[in-house]
């Protein structure tokens, strides 16, 4: 991790990570903390974590090229309503539809091409875009969980309530 | 194998024990993933690699007691139609031809 910044209200997260298979992990890490912060449930949890390795992973590999010399911007944007995951890389930029379907017959024996797939599958919201830096830029999002529904140890997010047994984890 | 099959360490080991095992001619493998709690694309990558690999010798690899959440990734991966899952070992070593 080369540099890290914090807004005053800790709503919105930065850091410029080195191509290297490490970082996939420090992204994960990082944006679990927040996830856990802003009262996701555990499963939530999981997702939003594997969502971010893919990105990361994307960056690194297919971005990248696992060139060292290149960097991966992440950020986390917390609102009101949802959390919100960029990863920049510095490579070519790719169409989002021209990514072979992975759950195609003749591609489900490919070794690779699944981690958009999954972001998809475990997002609110996905899409790529153009990045500042003449890459791709992942956007996907997960929307805050809602009053009364499953907190982080699948509890209400006041940590006293008692959830329903329709809400329970 | 037991913890995480992800980029890097998790992947390599797994991709260096199918390697050793199909170097010593052991064409049935049964990968017992009770121990696993999770995986990612490149987990899956190399799994979906090694039941290639051990099929062009005419070998089969077959799956034991998935975790719920490396059995969801099979599921919506459709890769739960092609890899062989058995929850009884016993059953599962019967299975072998």
């Amino acid at each position: 991790m080369t540099g890290q910044r914090v807004s005053p209200e800790s709503k919105h997260l930065e850091v410029t990570l080195e191509t290297h298979v490490e970082s996939v992990n420090i992204a994960e890490e990082m944006c679990l903390r927040v996830a856990e912060a802003a009262g996701f449930a555990e499963e939530e949890c999981y997702r939003i974590g594997m969502s971010v390795r893919e990105g990361v992973i994307n960056a690194f590999h297919y971005g990248n090229q696992e060139r060292p010399e290149k960097k991966i911007y992440l950020a986390v944007d917390l609102s009101d309503s949802k959390m919100t995951i960029h990863v920049v890389d510095e490579g070519k930029g790719f169409d989002l539809g021209e990514v072979p379907d992975p759950l195609a017959e003749e591609n489900l024996l490919s070794t690779s091409g699944r981690g958009i797939f999954l972001m998809r599958a475990f997002m609110d919201e996905f899409n790529v875009v153009p990045g500042r830096t003449g890459g791709a830029e992942i956007i996907m999002s997960k929307n805050l969980p809602t009053p009364g529904s499953p907190g982080p140890n699948g509890q209400g997010k006041s940590g006293g309530e008692r959830a329903t047994p329709g809400q329970e984890a | 194998m037991s913890g995480r099959i992800t980029l890097g360490d998790g992947s390599a080991l797994l991709r260096k024990t199918l390697l050793d095992l199909l170097q010593q001619k052991r064409t049935r493998i049964l990968l017992n993933l009770a121990d696993v709690d999770y995986i990612d694309s490149s987990g899956i990558g190399e799994l979906v690699s090694g039941y290639t690999s051990v099929n062009s010798r005419g070998g089969e690899l077959k799956l034991l007691h998935l975790t719920k959440k490396v059995h969801d990734l099979l599921q919506i991966t459709r890769l739960f139609t092609v890899f062989d899952v058995h929850s009884d070992e016993h059953t599962a070593l019967r299975s072998f031809r």
